[in-house]
C-alpha cells in the first residue's frame, strides 16, 4: 500500500523530529498495580525491555502472569483503579506519565493493538468500511474518497476476498477469521510503527490461526514495523519472533533470542512450560509433565523466588532470596534463577531434591524413568 | 469428505457404543433451510478404548457427542449403547441410561451451579437415584474428591467460584465418575485451561480411566491433545468423517489431505521449523447450510479434481487399521504443497 499522504496531520509535528537511532521502545522497571478490596494486586512488577524498529518480541506466560496488563500499560489503556510506575520511552520520548488525551496522538499512528476477541472489539452496528476509515479520518484528515480507497486497499492487503462488498457489511456477517483480518486492517490503517497483538489467534481454529499469524508476519516485515506478540502458546512464538520474554507472577523470569531460549532453556518455569505441552512427536498416552499447583496470589506473592512453590529445583535459598534478572553470556540471555536448568548448580539442586523426595518448599518430587513427577499423586 | 461407508466399523458384538447413520439437522428460522450439522456419521467405541473426535469449529464433533447423549435427540440414525437403541428410549429409561453415560463440558465454571456447595454438586447423581444412605453417599463424595486431587475436609463446603478453572474441571470429573458410568463423553475438557493445568487434567483423565475402567470419547480441536489421550482417532469435517485410525499411524502418515493440513497448522514449539516451509490450506470452513457437493472438503483441498465435486468418496481401508474417505488419498511420504510453492495463500 502506498504511503499515506498527510495533509494536516493532527499532532504530527510532535513526531516530525523523532530520532531514528536507538530503540523504538524502551521500558524500565514498569510496575502496574490495581487497587482492590483485598489489597494491591501487583499485576506487573518491575518489567524492563527494549524493542528495536522492525523487530518482534514474544511475551509468553499463563493466564494471570501480567502479559496482557503489560501491553496495555505501554499503550496507556488501563482502568482507573490502576497505578503505573516506571519509565516508558517511545522514540526517545517519555510516555509513562502521558494523559490519555496525549496518548490519542499515539494510538493508531504510532502504536496500535489487535485484541483477542474480534467479535467484541468490533462495533456491531457500524459497517466494516466505516470502522477502518474512522481512524484514517481522525488522524490523517484525508478526504472521504481517499479514506475509502485506502480502506479498500487495506482489506485487500489483509486477504479479504470481495473487498468492495465487505466494506459495506457488518461484523456479524463475517467469520471469526475474517473479523480478525478486519481488526488487523484497522490496526494498520494509519501505518503504526509498533503493533501489539494480544492473543490474536486464541479464539480461532488451528488452520485459521496459521493464516492470521502468517498475515501478521508478512505485514510486520513489509512495513518494517515492530511487533509485540502476546500469547500463552510457546508454539505460536517459536518460529515467528526475534526475542521471547517469559513472564511469571508479573515479572520476566527469562528473556533471550528465540533460538537461544529453546536451545538453552535456563529457567525451570520455561522448562516446565515446554514440557507440559503435548507434542505430536510423542507417542500417544505419553505421560505429561504437568506443573503442580497454580500461579501465586498477586496480592500476597511469596517471598523469594515466585516460582519456588511449584519448582522441582527449589532450595532453601530460593525461599529466602529472590534471584535478580541477570544477563549471562553475550547472547542477550537473561534469567532469574539461583539454580538454572542445564547448569551444574541446577543438576545438583534437582538431585538433592530427588533424593530427599521433596523440595525446600515441601513439594514432593520423584522420577519414574524419564518422567519427573511433582506434587501429590493420587 | 464422505462419511458414507461402514468399512471402519468393527463387528457389532465388540463395541460398547455404536452410532449408525447419525444425522443432526437444525432449521434456520422459518426460511425452510437447514443446518447440516452431522450427516450420516457412523462410529463405534470398544470397551476400555479412548476415541478421539477431532476437527475445526463447525465440523460437528460436539453435536455428535451431544446427539449420542440425546441432547437433543438426533434427526436420524441409531445410537446403540449396551445393546439398547437410545434414540428409542424416553423418560425414566433414558435418564437411567444416562447414569452410565456421562458428559464433561468445555467451560468448567459455567457447567457447575454457582449456588450449590461442591459436595452437593458431586453427590447429585447419587441423591437423584437414592443410591445408598446419606452417610454412604458422603463417604463416596469424600473418596471421589480425594481421587481427583481435592481436599474433602477443607473444600467440601465451598462453592464453585472459590475454585480455579482447573479445579472446577476436577469437580466436573468427580461428578461424572461418581455414578459408576461406563462411558464418559469429554467435550473439549481442556481447551479453556492453561497449558500447565491442561497437562494436569489430561493426566488425571488417564488415571481415572485406568482406575475405574472407563471408556472415553474425547472431543477436541487440538490434535496434539487428542493424540496424547486416544487409542483411535476420528477426524471430522463439516459433519462428515474424513479419516479414522490409530493416532500414531494417522499422525505419522495422514492419508486425507484435510488431516495433513490440520497437522501442518499446529504451531510447533521449535524455532528451527519455519512456518513458511509448512503446508497450509487456504480459506475457511464453508457454511453447513449449503455444504459443497461430493466431497465436502473439495473447496479447500489442494488435490481436488472434478470427480470430488460429483461423487462422494466412501470410507475404505487404505492401510491396515487406517480408514480414509478420499478419492485421492496421500501416498506414504507425500505432502501437501507448502505455502511458498503455492500462489494463493489466502483465498475465500
Amino acid at each position: 500500500m502506498s504511503v499515506l499522504r498527510r495533509r494536516r496531520d493532527r499532532g504530527a509535528d510532535r513526531f516530525a523530529d523523532a530520532p531514528l537511532d536507538g530503540p523504538l521502545l524502551e521500558i524500565d522497571n514498569v510496575q502496574t498495580h490495581f487497587k482492590s478490596d483485598r489489597g494491591l494486586v501487583r499485576a506487573v512488577d518491575g518489567v524492563s525491555f527494549s524493542l528495536e524498529r522492525g523487530k518482534t518480541i514474544g511475551i509468553v506466560g499463563e493466564s494471570g502472569c501480567g502479559k496482557s496488563v503489560l501491553s496495555r500499560s505501554i499503550m496507556g489503556l488501563l482502568p482507573s483503579n490502576a497505578v503505573r510506575h516506571g519509565s516508558i520511552t517511545f522514540e526517545g520520548r517519555e510516555i509513562g506519565k502521558a494523559s490519555s488525551h496525549l496518548m490519542k496522538q499515539y494510538w493508531g499512528t504510532q502504536m496500535s493493538m489487535v485484541f483477542q476477541d474480534p467479535m467484541t472489539s468490533l462495533n456491531p452496528v457500524m459497517r466494516i468500511g466505516q470502522q477502518i476509515m474512522e481512524s484514517l479520518r481522525f488522524h490523517l484528515d484525508v478526504s472521504k474518497d481517499y479514506a475509502e480507497e485506502t480502506a479498500l486497499a487495506l482489506l485487500r492487503s489483509v486477504g479479504i476476498p470481495e473487498a468492495e462488498r465487505r466494506l459495506r457489511e457488518y461484523p456479524h456477517q463475517l467469520s471469526g477469521g475474517m473479523r480478525q483480518r478486519v481488526m488487523i486492517a484497522i490496526a494498520l490503517a494509519c501505518g503504526p510503527k509498533m503493533l501489539f497483538a494480544d492473543e490474536p489467534t486464541t479464539a480461532l481454529d488451528v488452520t485459521v490461526q496459521a493464516q492470521i499469524l502468517d498475515l501478521l508476519q508478512t505485514q510486520q516485515r513489509e512495513r518494517f514495523m515492530a511487533m509485540v506478540l502476546v500469547t500463552h502458546d510457546l508454539g505460536v512464538v517459536a518460529g515467528r519472533t526475534d526475542d521471547i520474554a517469559v513472564m511469571y507472577a508479573g515479572r520476566i523470569v527469562e528473556k533471550a533470542p528465540t533460538r537461544v531460549l529453546f536451545a538453552q532453556t535456563r529457567h525451570p518455569y520455561t522448562e516446565a512450560l515446554l514440557k507440559s505441552i503435548p507434542k505430536l512427536a510423542q507417542a500417544s498416552h505419553t505421560r505429561l509433565e504437568a506443573i503442580t499447583g497454580r500461579p501465586p496470589d498477586l496480592v500476597h506473592p511469596p517471598t523469594g523466588c515466585k516460582f519456588a512453590p511449584r519448582c522441582p529445583y527449589a532450595q532453601e535459598k530460593c525461599v529466602l532470596e529472590e534471584p535478580p534478572l541477570v544477563e549471562h553470556g553475550d547472547a542477550g540471555h537473561a534469567f532469574r534463577c539461583h539454580f538454572p536448568v542445564g547448569t551444574e548448580a541446577g543438576a545438583d539442586a534437582l538431585a538433592r531434591n530427588l533424593s530427599a523426595g521433596e523440595t525446600a518448599t515441601g513439594m514432593p518430587v520423584r522420577k519414574e524413568g524419564e518422567v519427573l513427577t511433582t506434587g501429590i499423586v493420587v | 469428505m464422505a462419511g458414507s461407508g461402514t468399512a471402519h466399523l468393527r463387528p457389532e458384538g465388540e463395541s460398547l457404543l455404536r452410532v449408525e447413520e447419525l444425522v443432526v439437522e437444525f432449521p434456520v428460522g422459518r426460511s425452510g433451510l437447514r443446518v447440516h450439522a452431522v450427516s450420516n456419521v457412523r462410529l463405534d467405541v470398544k470397551e476400555g478404548e479412548t476415541l478421539g473426535l477431532v476437527g475445526e469449529s463447525g465440523c460437528g464433533k460436539s453435536t455428535t457427542g451431544k446427539a449420542i447423549m440425546q441432547l437433543p435427540k438426533p434427526t436420524g440414525g441409531r445410537v446403540l449403547f449396551e445393546g439398547a437403541d437410545m434414540t428409542r428410549l424416553d423418560g425414566p429409561d433414558l435418564r437411567r441410561t444416562r447414569t452410565r453415560m456421562k458428559m464433561i463440558f468445555q467451560d468448567p465454571i459455567s457447567s457447575l451451579n454457582p449456588r450449590r456447595k461442591v459436595e452437593d454438586i458431586i453427590a447429585e447423581g447419587l441423591t437423584i437415584w437414592n443410591v445408598g444412605s446419606t452417610k454412604e453417599q458422603q463417604e463416596k463424595v469424600d473418596e471421589m474428591m480425594a481421587t481427583v486431587g481435592l481436599d474433602p475436609s477443607l473444600q467440601r463446603g465451598r462453592r464453585p467460584h472459590q475454585f480455579s478453572g482447573g479445579q472446577c474441571q476436577r469437580i466436573s470429573i468427580a461428578r461424572a465418575v461418581i455414578t459408576d458410568p461406563r462411558l464418559i463423553i469429554c467435550d473439549e475438557p481442556v481447551s479453556a485451561l492453561d497449558v500447565s493445568v491442561q497437562a494436569q487434567i489430561l493426566n488425571l483423565l488417564e488415571d481415572m480411566k485406568a482406575r475405574y475402567g472407563l471408556t472415553l470419547i474425547f472431543i477436541a480441536h487440538d490434535l496434539a491433545v487428542v493424540k496424547n489421550v486416544s487409542d483411535r482417532v476420528v477426524v471430522m469435517y463439516l459433519g462428515k468423517i474424513c479419516e479414522v485410525g490409530p493416532p500414531d499411524d494417522i499422525y505419522k502418515q495422514p492419508a486425507h489431505p484435510y488431516t495433513a493440513a490440520l497437522l501442518a497448522a499446529i504451531p510447533v514449539p521449535d524455532p528451527a521449523i519455519r512456518p513458511d516451509d509448512r503446508p497450509q490450506v487456504s480459506g475457511e470452513i464453508p457454511s453447513p447450510v449449503a455444504p459443497p457437493s461430493g466431497c465436502r472438503f473439495r473447496t479447500r483441498c489442494p488435490k481436488a479434481q472434478d470427480k470430488c465435486a460429483q461423487e462422494e468418496p466412501v470410507i475404505t481401508e487404505l492401510r491396515p487399521g487406517q480408514f480414509v474417505a478420499c478419492h485421492f488419498p496421500l501416498a506414504p511420504g507425500e505432502t501437501l504443497p507448502t505455502r511458498n510453492g503455492q500462489t494463493a495463500s489466502v483465498a475465500g
